[in-house]
């Protein structure tokens, strides 16, 4: 496993093995903060607005003792005017260690990389990839279950479009769950990721209704499902309303269910359960900020 | 050897073994339209294996990696005989590539390469049917959806 120097842009280009060395080394930055970034410089390149994702990395990276360039954001502004994102990313590796893109055009992350001979770090592009998204919630489930193996993951909400939960599926593949996937059938997950399943012989139902479906479960994952997927207004506010879990959805689930949420929530996930001892999603967003750090000074060289 | 039915070239590529409906695929791939010489064109002859096949002979043009590569996509079963003096000297069939540079566009509107100039990558992750992973925006494409570079 060699990490210096290598770029984070896609969760495909992980291995079972380098998921679970992340994972580690983000628990003992959690419990041991080091300042391994001491002297080295990050440059957020972000071409569109993502505050909670930003201050992450940003936090991540203060903790490690690294600092932020301002002069990455000031750079946008000439991408406005026609700069390409190929110029822009030359011109932004001159004066930084490290580069953490987002961007709405899907493989943008991927040609920044290209362009860089710095690491770059892939905070988002488009529908495609967020890749530290998706190892803090591994570590979430790590932290929470005490391991990735053998666990009955339910996914709910819109698993058609949800970028979080396609990355999640794909590389839990790696440790034998079962899944429950939760959906109106308009937003059924996609046959590609079934027909991955299959190939994997990885065990999965699919459902329209919430319950009985959530009673047996480990984790649930819980996404949002934005309006704009429904051709008929009529359609949404019917699946707004039955999707939305409350205390008394939650009556007869296991004692350790729980339950996720990539947030911002809208109304999926009504406040009550906030204490109900099931909801972690506000300690899954804490997460993101090892699992960055694990990330930054993986790819600085300065843990091997 | 098995006489065929289209009238015989002195030295040049005959195609064969292609749908009758990837013909125009392949007079596009080679802009045969453009081509100098003769080009005959035989659809829906009888085929033990293929049911109907169609030949395609060009006078005096020997294909390009790239255009081998092209034609391995969209007509997957094309055995390819190279000609010289009214003889067969080279018989081979096309073979999928594992990767594709600058030869297909990716379909998806989103994708950074429709955004900016740069050289499509595709990784072929599936051979028959025929499926192909963007490098950049990762998205799975089928046959229905190859559009060449122009
Ligand atoms: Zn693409």
């Amino acid at each position: 496993m060699v990490f210096k120097d290598r770029d984070v842009i896609s969760i495909n280009d992980f291995s079972k093995d380098e998921i679970l060395y992340v994972l580690k080394i983000a628990k003992n930055l959690e419990q041991n903060p080091k300042p391994l970034a001491k002297g080295k410089i990050m440059a957020p390149l972000f071409f569109e607005p993502s505050t909670r994702t930003r201050m992450s990395f940003i936090a991540a990276m203060e903790r490690l003792e690294g600092e932020v360039d301002g002069f990455a954001s000031s750079k946008i502004t000439s991408v406005k005017k026609g700069e390409t994102l190929w110029d822009t990313v030359k011109t932004v590796e001159k004066y930084t260690d490290l580069i953490v893109i987002r961007h709405p055009l899907e493989g943008a992350a991927r040609l920044a990389a290209e362009a860089s001979s710095k690491p770059v770090i892939n905070a988002g592009d488009g529908a495609n990839q967020h890749p530290t998204q998706t190892l803090l919630d591994l570590y979430t489930i790590w932290k929470t279950k005490g391991g990735l193996t053998n666990l009955k993951i339910g996914l709910l909400g819109d698993l058609k479009y949800g970028r979080t939960v396609h990355s999640l599926v794909t590389a839990m593949a790696h440790f034998n769950p079962k899944f429950t996937f939760i959906s109106p059938e308009a937003l059924k997950m996609p046959d590609s990721y079934l027909i991955m399943l299959d190939e994997n012989k990885i065990q999965y139902t699919e459902t329209e209704e919430i319950l009985p479906a959530i009673n047996d479960l480990d984790i649930l994952y819980v996404t949002r499902i934005q309006k704009e997927r429904f051709p008929d207004p009529i359609e949404y506010e019917r699946y707004k309303g039955a999707y939305r879990i409350t205390k008394n959805t939650l009556s007869s689930v296991k004692k350790d269910l729980k339950i996720m949420h990539p947030l911002p929530r809208v109304n999926e996930i009504c406040k009550e359960v906030d204490n109900t001892g099931h909801a972690i999603y506000f300690e899954q967003a804490a997460n993101g900020i090892p699992v960055r750090e694990a990330l930054i000074a993986l790819v600085l060289g300065k843990i091997k | 050897m098995k006489e065929l039915k289209v009238s015989a070239i002195k030295k040049g590529t005959v195609i064969d073994h292609i749908h009758s409906e990837e013909v125009f695929k392949v007079m596009d791939i080679l802009k045969l339209e453009k081509h100098p010489e003769m080009t005959s064109i035989a659809i829906n002859l009888g085929s033990k294996k293929m049911g109907k096949k169609a030949i395609i002979k060009i006078e005096n043009k020997f294909l390009t990696k790239k255009e081998v590569d092209k034609i391995a996509i969209f007509c997957p079963t094309a055995s390819l005989n190279i000609i010289k003096n009214y003889k067969v000297a080279e018989k081979t069939k096309v073979r999928l590539p594992e990767t594709f540079e600058n030869v297909i566009k990716c379909p998806n509107p989103n994708c950074i390469t429709n955004h900016e100039e740069v050289d499509t990558q595709f990784r072929v992750i599936k051979k028959t049917p025929v499926l192909m992973k963007c490098h950049y925006c990762e998205r799975i494409i089928d046959k229905d959806h190859f559009e060449l570079v122009s």
